[in-house]
């Protein structure tokens, strides 16, 4: 063997070591339970044990059989109502807070840091706050709407009002992000273009529609999908807030809570049954990654377009 | 260099392994529990089980509460687990025994099966093969923790009938205090509520029309005790669609409210939040004067022997000595529980009256006869009273969802 190519099977062999943890850690923890959980899909489950394969019948169930199926559009109803409003309200906003934050008005870098601080808390420490402010008897918001003459409300145990609290929170929780990235993107865009634009009497509403916009259309594309898997993934601030079983009434039950209770069952109601809860996981990584890849492709499309 | 490093990481791993492997020795059984906060009282009672059988040590885990299910059924289905384990009962022990995963206790092997009564042999039966796989721990009985001095100050009796019931919490209420500290946000506390008030108008009959399937819950007598719940609305907080299980017990424990309507479990929380709690336990209203009432009664976990044990003499025994009074009288006094032992009273006066109202209780319905399949009677009925009570269906809109929910498996309600 010649020294180069000792040398390059040392590197080789350096690189397969160095990469080993991670894709060990990745094979185990996450290639494998897709795996387990796509074969159990298929499987009835009498108790804890498989007890035959049979087909898409799980798929079948929770698709098409009463209650199943309307809890199933229910929870994928719900979603949607979180990715249109997060999109419209968290992401609008976010694109105006990083559009404020550009102008580097007088105090800005301590507003950058105080829209991003939300974004590092856990969100079970999130959930459990506002849950806390939020409380009918005891919360902050009651007691302050109080002081304009509103009655209290109990926000989170209204079906009318319990869905859109907990994605106030998520806002929130998570303003910080799309702002930052929004940011990220128009700093990007060269001081003489702006400046170019205003020369030529562009007002700031101009300047956000229709020179900004164009230009900052790939961190749209990034938001846009990250908000999407988001909110079709959303697990932790509901179950904070509202429960396993998306109290009041099944009024903030979405596609992550669902899935959870159709494979592990609710300690204090609820069957475990692993064929239906993976069914349900299979269903759910099967609409996210098709329309997360159709939306990039359409998005990337619109980027060059823009 | 690099071959020795990784020799010495080879030996030091297997050196791990061998600890890890030789974590449960011989003569020494593990037990898993979800009851964390009980580990003071099973450490006691176990080294007294150690006294009377030498040689046979428990080693007790605790894990959340939340994740027991998950984690207990992914290690039995690995073949490993505890020797003994703290299961659930009815669906939830079916789900384990089904797999068969627990041994199951032959009456002939382990005569201690004597000491337990019927309901509660049930309670751990798999009705598929008529087998009993655990040992009944306790049995929890729903009525209504009343606060006795807040009674005493407002100059209110303790009602014993529904138009009684009804009369006194206007009282407490004309007086700035809040009659029952329930509210409607967490899911198993309205089946709580909904199992104290309904089961005295259902009476026992109604159970067993519903078993030899003459009825279900689009019955009449099903559907006007539901709502009769809608009647006790003005008695629960402001807000009460929001109020959830820990805002209630805040609100009884610190006086603000004079009745929590909850289970007999709830007693030794309540004494241990506020000691000076003047607390007495009663049967929910009768219908009417003179009627009889009942309070909702079900057995709520067991003991049972993994069958991928590799102590399983030590667990029968240890299985065996949890079916005594040996066991038994001490953890119901310790634990605050009533024993599902026929002879294993309690000492303590409160519970010892709990154990009295026992002698006519009505089953707590949905978890003793409909939650062995999927869609759950206690996941229909959470769900549909929580929105009756929050005004968006009707009583007979939840009959009707809870029977067609369950027909989907019991055939006496499928429809011809």
């Amino acid at each position: 063997m010649t020294t180069r190519a000792a040398r390059r099977w040392r590197q080789g062999a350096w690189i397969t070591l160095l990469l080993a943890p991670a894709l060990i850690i990745l094979a185990g923890f996450v290639t494998l339970p897709l795996l387990a959980a796509l074969r159990y899909a298929f499987y009835a489950f009498d108790g804890l044990a498989p007890a035959g394969f049979v087909g898409t019948a799980n798929f079948e169930t929770i698709l098409f059989e009463a209650p199943y199926a309307a809890w199933t559009m229910r929870a994928l109803g719900h979603n949607a109502i979180v990715f249109v409003s997060l999109m419209l309200f968290q992401n609008g906003l976010a694109y105006l807070v990083a559009f404020a934050l550009l102008k580097t008005l007088p105090g800005h870098r301590l507003h950058q840091v105080i829209v991003f601080l939300p974004v590092v808390l856990s969100a079970v420490i999130v959930g459990f706050l506002w849950k806390l402010m939020l409380h009918p008897l005891f919360g902050v918001i009651n007691a302050a709407l109080a002081l304009l003459g509103i009655a209290p409300h109990p926000w989170l145990g209204d079906e009318n009002t319990a869905l859109g609290a907990i994605i106030l929170t998520n806002a929130w929780h998570w303003l910080g992000f799309p702002a930052l990235i929004f940011l990220a993107g128009m700093q990007r865009i060269g001081a003489e273009t702006l400046e170019a634009a205003r020369l030529d009497g562009a007002g700031d509403w101009v300047l956000l529609r229709h020179i900004i916009w164009p230009l900052v259309a790939p961190a749209t594309t990034i938001v846009f999908t990250l908000t999407f898997i988001g909110s079709f993934n959303w697990f932790e601030l509901p179950y904070v807030m509202a429960g396993l079983t998306g109290s009041p009434g099944g009024a903030t039950d979405v596609l992550g809570l669902y899935a959870y209770r159709l494979a592990f069952g609710s300690a204090t109601a609820g069957l475990q049954d692993f064929g239906r809860g993976s069914a349900m996981a299979v269903l759910m990584f099967l609409f996210l990654a098709m329309v997360s890849a159709v939306a990039l492709k359409f998005l990337r499309r619109r980027e060059m377009e823009l | 260099m690099f071959a020795k490093t990784t020799r010495r990481l080879l030996l030091a791993a297997t050196a791990a392994f061998a600890m890890v492997a030789s974590a449960a020795q011989a003569g020494e059984v593990t037990f898993w529990t979800w009851r964390q906060e009980d580990k003071a009282v099973y450490t006691d009672l176990f080294a007294a089980f150690t006294k009377s059988h030498p040689g046979i040590t428990v080693k007790f885990e605790a894990f959340p509460n939340e994740n027991y299910n998950t984690i207990v059924s992914t290690a039995l289905a690995g073949g490993k687990g505890a020797d003994v384990l703290h299961v659930r009962a009815y669906g939830g022990l079916e789900a384990m025994a089904k797999a068969g995963y627990l041994v199951p206790l032959d009456p002939a092997k382990v005569p201690e099966l004597k000491n337990l009564p019927a309901d509660a042999l049930a309670s751990e039966t798999l009705r598929a093969d008529g087998k009993i796989y655990a040992v009944s721990l306790a049995g929890q009985t729903v009525g209504i923790l009343i606060n006795k001095d807040l009674f005493a100050t407002a100059g209110v009796a303790v009602p014993t009938n529904w138009a009684d019931f009804l009369a006194a919490g206007k009282a407490l209420k004309a007086k700035g205090i809040t009659p029952i500290a329930n509210g409607t946000a967490t899911p198993w506390m309205v089946a709580v509520f909904h199992s104290a008030f309904t089961n005295p108008f259902l009476g026992p009959q109604f159970v067993t029309d519903m078993l030899a399937g003459k009825t279900n819950f689009e019955d009449k007598r099903y559907v006007d005790a539901l709502a009769r719940l809608l009647e006790l609305r003005d008695m629960l907080p402001a807000g009460f669609t929001g109020v959830d299980y820990p805002t209630a017990q805040q609100l009884f424990s610190t006086g603000r409210a004079a009745m929590f309507v909850g289970g007999s479990f709830e007693i030794g929380p309540f004494r241990r939040a506020n000691p000076k709690l003047n607390l007495d336990f009663i049967a929910p209203p009768a219908p009417a004067a003179g009627q009889p009432t009942h309070v909702s009664r079900w057995f709520d976990s067991g003991f049972a022997i993994n069958a991928k044990s590799t102590h399983s003499e030590d667990a029968m025994a240890l299985v065996r000595w949890l079916a005594t009074p040996e066991f038994a009288i001490p953890a119901a006094e310790k634990l605050g529980n009533i024993s599902s032992l026929s002879n294993a009273p309690n000492s303590d006066p409160l519970l010892g009256k709990v154990a009295e109202l026992n002698k006519t209780a009505m089953p707590y319905i949905m978890l003793v006869h409909f939650r062995y399949e999927s869609p759950t009677g206690s996941d229909l009925l959470q769900d549909g009273v929580q929105k009756m009570m929050a005004g968006t269906m009707t009583p007979a809109e939840v009959g009707k969802m809870i029977t067609d929910g369950i027909a989907k498996y019991y055939v006496p309600f499928q429809k011809k």
